[in-house]
Formats: structure tokens, sequence, C-alpha cells
């Protein structure tokens, strides 16, 4: 190879100074989000675990339950009734959306329409 | 591998035979359990079971007395404005973006193919409250190719907004422009001083229209235009297919008219003129 004594060293400064972010930030995935639990509640509908998963899934089944099924009915969880609303139901605990669940929806870049149409009393007014 | 062409032939035309009759024979064969499929396939599959009678015998229904908005003036508006502000119906303030639920036609306008010459005095001064029929064969529901609009177990048609693409296709289906859409974001336009902070407001690009008021329904509550009327006996709300409800009291003691009836939506609503 002609100028090998060139090419190949520069090739190996190329690939190391492109890859640099993911050397530099090898085993660390920044600053995990906390989301700020509301106070003076330590139950949801389901476990802690479910809800940081499936959250948006149980949403999803109430909203067709109310909307198409008419069954509006609130969930009992341990003697504790829920609205089966995102608005009137999750909100009215997790009052602070900003440092709920914008926390971790920011972190890893999800953005849900919610707030398109449902609003918090708060932030609106 | 030395075939010859006859051979080729051959096997070439039984596999042919085989391929479009095996297919053929399973749908006759098996036709009743390859239904669910199909209907996943076509957004109509639904909606044509939806066609048939409530599976809940329930049939919800509303007969508005002209009369009595006649004799009652502003009693219409009271009920357009009782239903915009519960509703967070946004006021644009031209006619171009208006978003409209119930509101006000003249009768040529509500009743199009009744509209003969030299008819009664008060029709031609009269106007009509008009909202969405919540038609026992929605055109709107069929032509949706999302399913955001369907028809309820009780008759309501209802929207789910989440799923509403802004085809506008049940705005075209609709015979009676029922429907609006949002050409602009809603929210700006909505009074803040009357804002409903347990109902939604709507986005831009979704299609919305009269709910019947399923979340006041939900709470045993009647819809809002019915509550607005009071005693007056304006607008009477029911369900259409109880024998002694009080609509059906209503539509038996009067000649009652419903909107173009011709087209076989099987409207819900019906007039007193």
């Amino acid at each position: 190879m002609y100028d090998g004594k060139y090419i190949i060293p520069g090739l190996i400064i190329f690939v190391a100074l492109m890859t640099f972010p993911i050397w530099k930030n090898m085993g660390n995935a920044g600053p995990v989000p906390k989301p700020e639990k509301p106070k003076g509640v330590t139950k949801c509908v389901e476990s802690a675990q479910f809800m940081r998963t499936s959250h948006m899934k149980v949403l999803d089944d109430w909203r067709d339950e109310a909307l198409r099924e008419g069954d509006r009915a609130p969930i009992k969880v341990d003697g504790v009734k829920y609205d089966k609303s995102l608005m009137l139901g999750c909100m009215k605990c997790h009052t602070e959306k900003k440092k709920f669940c914008d926390e971790c929806h920011v972190y890893t870049s999800v953005k849900p329409y919610c707030w398109d149409c449902h609003f918090l009393t708060k932030e609106t007014f | 591998m030395d075939k010859k062409r006859r051979q080729f032939l051959k096997i070439a035309g039984l596999s042919t035979i085989a391929g479009l009759g095996a297919p053929a024979a399973f749908n006759l064969l098996l036709r009743g359990q390859s239904s669910p499929i199909s209907s996943y396939a076509s957004s109509g599959g639904g909606a044509e079971t939806s066609h048939g009678p409530a599976p809940t015998g329930v049939r919800l229904g509303m007969v508005i007395d002209q009369k009595v908005f006649d004799a009652n003036k502003g009693l219409a508006q009271k009920c357009i404005n009782v239903c915009h502000t519960i509703h967070n119906v946004p006021n644009f303030g031209n006619k171009k973006d208006e978003i409209k639920w119930i509101f006000q036609v003249p009768y040529e306008k509500a009743f199009a193919a009744k509209s003969h010459y030299l008819r009664n005095e008060h029709l031609h001064s009269s106007s009509f409250l008009v909202l969405c029929n919540h038609c026992d064969n929605p055109p709107c529901v069929r032509a949706c190719p999302t399913k955001a609009t369907f028809k309820r177990k009780d008759g309501i048609v209802a929207m789910d907004y989440h799923r509403c693409i802004g085809c506008r296709f049940c705005m075209a289906a609709c015979p009676y422009g029922m429907r609006s859409f949002n050409w602009r974001d809603p929210r700006p336009f909505i009074d803040k001083a009357t804002y409903n902070k347990e109902f939604p407001t709507r986005m831009r690009g979704v299609v919305e229209k009269c709910n019947f008021c399923v979340e006041r329904l939900a709470k045993g509550l009647k819809p809002a235009c019915v509550e607005a009327c009071g005693h007056t006996g304006a607008m009477t709300f029911g369900d259409l297919n109880d024998p002694h409800s009080e609509v059906r009291k209503k539509l038996a003691d009067n000649y009652t008219i419903q909107r173009k009836p011709s087209l076989g939506t099987l409207p819900s609503l019906f007039y007193i003129i």
C-alpha cells in the first residue's frame, strides 16, 4: 500500500474521534429521572413497577371502556375508588405534571399528545 | 433432473388447479370461522353489526317541541349556550371556522324535503334547534375509516377524538351537516371564564359533534340542553324503545316529523311542529 504509514494511523485517529462520545459515556446513562410522587398517597391502581411499564396501556383501556362500552364506573383498589380518567383520576393525586409526567417523558423523548385536549387546571388557568 | 416438457406442463397444470382450488374449498367449508379476520380487514365490518337493533334494547332519543320554543323566545339560545359552555366549544367569531354542537336553522334548512309552497305561517319565521340525530343507521359510522366515531349500545353515536385522523369522511357522510371540523387550535378561543374544568377540549384536526351528553348521562343527569329547558317540555329525552317512557308518550300524543327520513338513517330526534 502506498502511504500506508499515513493512511492507517489516520483511520485509527478518525475512528477514535468518531466514537469518542461512546467511549466517554460508557456505562453512564446520564441523570436518571426522578418523578416526584404525590405526597400523602402510598398506593396507585397497580404496583409502581406495573405503572412504570404499562401506564399507557391502562389509560388506553380506561378510555376504551369509558367511551366505547360506556363503563365509567370508578375502579376500586383496596377500598379506594379511582375515577377512570386522566384529568379526573390520575391528575387528582399526581397534580404536578412537570415534576411527574414530564420527568420521564422528557428523558425518554416521548411526546404523548394527552395535553392537546386534556388540561391541567393549574397550568391552563 | 431431466424433465420432459410434457411432464413439466402436467405438474404446472396440477399445481395451478390445487393453488386455485384449495382456498376456495377452505372458504366453502370454513365460512363461519374465517369471518373475524375479514371484519378487522374492512372498516365497515363493525358498522354492519351495529345496524341491527341495539343489544341492550335501549335507544336514546329526543322529542323537540317547536311550539314551546316559539312561545319562549330565547330558550333555544339558552340551550345552545349551556351546551357550548359545558363542552368547551370554542367561539372563533367567524362562520368559516365555526364549531357547532347544537344550533338554530330555518325550517327549509332543517326539513329540506318538506319545504313546500305556501306553508303554515309560523314555519316561515321560527328557527329550529338542530343537533346530531344519533341515527340508528348512522352513515358517519360507516364512513369513518378508523372507527373514531361509533354507535354505542344505547344508540348514542359517539366519538373518540383520540382516534380521529381528521379525514372528514364523516362530515361528507352526515346528511344533516351536524359535524364540525377544528381547522385551528380551539383552545385559545374558549372563554376562560366559563371553562368546564371537567371536560377536555379538542385539538386541531379533529371532527366534533354533539355527544348526547354521555358524560352527564353516566352521572344520572339529563343532557344539558334538556336540563336547560327545565319543565317547559320543549325537549324530552329518553329511551325510544321503552313503551312507558316520556318520549314515547310524547310521540304517541303528537304528530312528529324527522329530518330527511327518506334517507333511511333512522334519526332518533323527532320534532313537533
